[in-house]
């Protein structure tokens, strides 16, 4: 791919952005246009709203569209994880009925995975889906979904064979959240948020047409959305950028936007707080004048040293990944590093607030957001795939270090669980 | 937090080969038989190894400019170089002549001064090493007592009179370079550096009993020894400062060499060590710790190649850079020597086991130019002047 090439690509995308974008339109009208045009995910095949584009190619229509301030196809939350395990394993039916309502944010998604008995051991799910004639019939609860209260559909993981071992017994299915047999209730966290719900399933129906991938692979096609999860997690959950630009700007089509984004990011708004908030410890501690305790400066500098390190291992890894590099073990570490630095920070946190980390709310430091960052802090090394399971992982694929002996690999239904 | 400058930082394929060839070359010269066999003997290093690698690698003159004999090249080459060195815990002056004082002179010496030191010591013909430190204080410089005078006898030139001690290669250098201040100044002012020859009179050097024997240190006492001044009399202190920051940042990839050393040995013996009817490396109280060690070891990598990759680059975030590399390879590389030992279990205890030498780098280069505390001040000093307050 010439650097030619490339410019071409940006100007083609430019031109029909110049003619045909309009911020007075209407928001799913005009993400319509963008599906169809295969300017809105030009990676995605052309047979699919795409252009068949690499990386490098959509990354410049991207900025194209960035700099005419568009509004791009809706991104936001579960959507993109479930177009992509449809991409790759849906039926040409499931990929028509699904894709475009994703694209325009018409139709909003979860994922239905961990359950309160599998959560570390996720192929360990006993949802069940029995077959019933032309549907499946699905019992059993899930925990931990995210914005499950606005979803339309789930990306359910069940289980349809207890005599095959745990990993081949499960399928894949896309299920109706609006029907009688699924009922939503919001689980509060100990930080005062709700951002998660606990969905329970009692005979909810899915359609037969709705089954994704054969039956039994259901692991295998959990792996693609997983895979999507841990590469897009960035993106998913970082609210602050676009709330700031795109409340500015006038037009029908930012206020519809603005809504979206909103409802979509509620439950990621202690997201930052969760990580450590590492850029406000300096700061704090030159105002509080606890930069003058030698033992508060230690900490201080170790957090700052094992932040900034971090930063420069992903750059490392960014940077070989760019130059088409074998992935060195500096790509793997990412979210075990994180974990360190947001527990790192909590600490240096409550040594700058002294006393003043026994409290919430309006007498809190910073309006309670210390205690945010306090509270929300030991979430991050459990989400995502605890630490400990980030080690068994690390040290099996990237140390080489051999698996410890299993007891779970019988069938399923002798297999000892919660 | 201050963001971090964004660069898109890798090693070339040059560097990569650079790296693999040097690999080799230790891997023939520097076996650990040979290391055991030199850190025995007085001199602590195997003098045909010196000449083969300047003759066959130009390493003495890495980072020597071009117009004195040496290759130009900068502290990302020369960060490459150490971490090999550190790998394979080479014994030889490289670290006092090739890095401390090429860098000294480099920064501080005048043009006549260079074109008599600089080639030499590229060519491996003569070593030089740095002579700053007097205490166990861990700031260096303001710590420096010892005296200038002017000659008194009629002859040009300066008499140095005072001790210095953590002398890497000390006894092997034949010039040595000395920092010395003038009588009734303090912290950085009032600070020079000065030529000693080795044959110089009132000069007493003596070896000092290390605990780490792959490094030589020694102790000089100089008692109206003869010297002559390099660059600027009683202000060079803010440049010695950046000759002690890019010799940390030199130290801090050897360091990380030699810690992720550590951790491959680590891995190698849980393979094969068996207990309990397992593999120890199949136990997951075994498979964390590594993963964690891991997880250090990079994160020390990242901050040792990102400092001596901004060293050319950006000298204002130096000071700042270098002791972020250093403290964190300090704790690194002994957590790693500690790990190492404790995963082999009682025979990473004995004396037959080579991680004790690993080890013994790793708690020297420690605490050499600066410990880890030292340079964690430093740091929030300078980050809290960076963003305009005081301390």
């Amino acid at each position: 791919m010439t650097s030619q090439d490339l410019t071409e690509i940006a100007e083609q995308a430019r031109t029909w952005l110049q003619e045909t974008w309009d911020p007075d339109r209407d928001l799913v009208a005009w993400r319509n246009l963008l599906a169809d045009s295969g300017w809105g995910v030009p990676q995605w095949p052309k047979q699919w709203f795409g252009r068949d584009m690499n990386s490098a190619e959509s990354a410049v229509v991207e900025q194209a569209l960035a700099s005419l301030d568009v509004v791009g196809v809706a991104k936001s939350g579960i959507r993109m994880l479930a177009a992509a395990t449809l991409l790759e394993h849906g039926t040409d039916e499931q990929k028509k009925q699904f894709l475009r309502g994703i694209l325009t944010g018409q139709e909003n998604w979860c994922q239905l995975f961990s359950e309160p008995g599998s959560g570390s051991d996720l192929a360990g799910a006993i949802t069940r889906a029995d077959k019933d004639g032309d549907r499946w019939i699905v019992n059993g609860q899930k925990v931990w979904t995210t914005s499950a209260h606005h979803a339309d559909w789930g990306l359910l993981l069940a289980r349809t064979d207890w005599d095959e071992p745990k990993h081949r017994g499960l399928t894949y299915f896309v299920i109706d959240m609006h029907q009688p047999g699924v009922r939503v209730s919001p689980l509060r966290q100990m930080n005062h948020h709700a951002s998660f719900n606990e969905v329970f399933m009692t005979d909810a129906h899915v359609e037969t047409r709705h089954q994704v991938g054969s039956l039994g692979s259901g692991w295998q096609v959990a792996l693609t959305t997983l895979a999507h999860e841990r590469r897009g997690a960035d993106g998913l959950r970082s609210p602050g950028i676009a709330m700031d630009i795109k409340a500015r700007r006038t037009g029908r089509i930012y206020q519809q936007e603005q809504v979206e984004i909103e409802t979509v990011m509620e439950p990621y708004k202690w997201y930052p707080q969760r990580a450590g908030r590492v850029d406000l410890v300096l700061p704090r501690a030159i105002e509080t004048g606890r930069v003058n305790d030698p033992a508060v400066v230690q900490e201080l500098a170790k957090l700052i040293i094992m932040a900034r390190s971090a930063q420069w291992t992903a750059k490392r890894a960014r940077a070989a990944q760019q130059a088409g590099r074998k992935q060195g073990p500096e790509g793997s570490l990412g979210k075990l590093a994180a974990s360190n630095v947001a527990k790192l920070a909590a600490r240096v946190h409550t040594l700058i607030a002294g006393a003043d980390a026994m409290l919430e709310g309006a007498d809190a430091p910073l309006e309670g957001l210390i205690a945010e960052i306090l509270m929300s802090t030991p979430a991050v090394s459990i989400a995502g795939g605890t630490d400990e399971i980030q080690r068994n992982i690390i040290s099996e694929r990237v140390l080489g270090m051999p698996k410890e002996p299993r007891s779970d690999t019988g069938p399923f239904r002798d297999v000892r669980r919660n | 937090m201050n963001t971090v400058t964004d660069i898109q930082f890798q090693f070339t394929d040059e560097h990569q080969q650079f790296r693999e060839s040097l690999r080799r070359f230790l891997k023939d010269t520097s076996a650990v038989t040979s290391v055991r066999s030199l850190m025995e003997t007085e001199s602590g290093y195997d003098q045909q190894v010196w000449q083969r690698l300047n003759g066959e690698l130009g390493l003495q003159g890495l980072i020597v400019p071009e117009q004195y004999g040496g290759s130009g090249f900068g502290m990302m080459e020369m960060g490459i170089a150490m971490e090999e060195m550190g790998r394979a815990l080479y014994c030889g002056p490289f670290f006092s002549s090739a890095v401390m004082a090429v860098t000294a002179i480099d920064l501080i010496a005048s043009e006549d001064q260079k074109l008599r030191w600089l080639p030499q010591i590229a060519s491996g013909d003569m070593i030089a090493a740095l002579a700053v430190t007097e205490s166990s204080n861990s700031d260096l410089l303001t710590s420096v007592q010892t005296c200038v005078a002017a000659a008194d006898d009629g002859d040009e030139g300066y008499r140095l009179t005072g001790n210095k001690r953590f002398v890497v290669s000390g006894c092997q250098a034949d010039l040595l370079l000395v920092v010395a201040r003038l009588p009734g100044t303090s912290g950085l002012a009032g600070l020079s550096i000065f030529a000693v020859s080795a044959d110089a009179p009132g000069l007493s050097r003596r070896g000092l009993s290390v605990m780490d024997r792959t490094r030589k240190q020694a102790e000089l006492q100089l008692d109206q020894t003869p010297a002559e001044l390099i660059g600027p009399y009683g202000q060079a202190g803010r440049k010695l400062q950046m000759v002690l920051d890019l010799a940390a940042v030199a130290l801090a990839n050897e360091m990380v060499g030699g810690a992720e050393k550590l951790l491959q040995d680590t891995l190698d013996y849980t393979r094969l060590r068996v207990q309990f009817g397992r593999t120890i490396g199949s136990f997951q109280a075994i498979k964390h710790r590594c993963t964690d060690l891991l997880l250090a070891v990079e994160l020390a990598k990242s901050a040792a190649y990102f400092a001596a990759e901004s060293a050319g680059r950006d000298t204002g975030t130096l000071a700042v850079n270098a002791s972020i590399a250093k403290a964190e390879a300090s704790e690194v590389y002994l957590l790693a020597a500690l790990e190492t030992i404790q995963l082999h279990g009682g025979i990473g205890f004995t004396w037959e086991n080579d991680t004790h030498l690993w080890f013994k780098r790793a708690k020297s280069s420690e605490v050499l130019l600066g410990d880890p505390v030292w340079h964690r001040a430093r740091l929030v000093k300078e980050l809290v002047s960076e963003s305009g307050g005081q301390l």
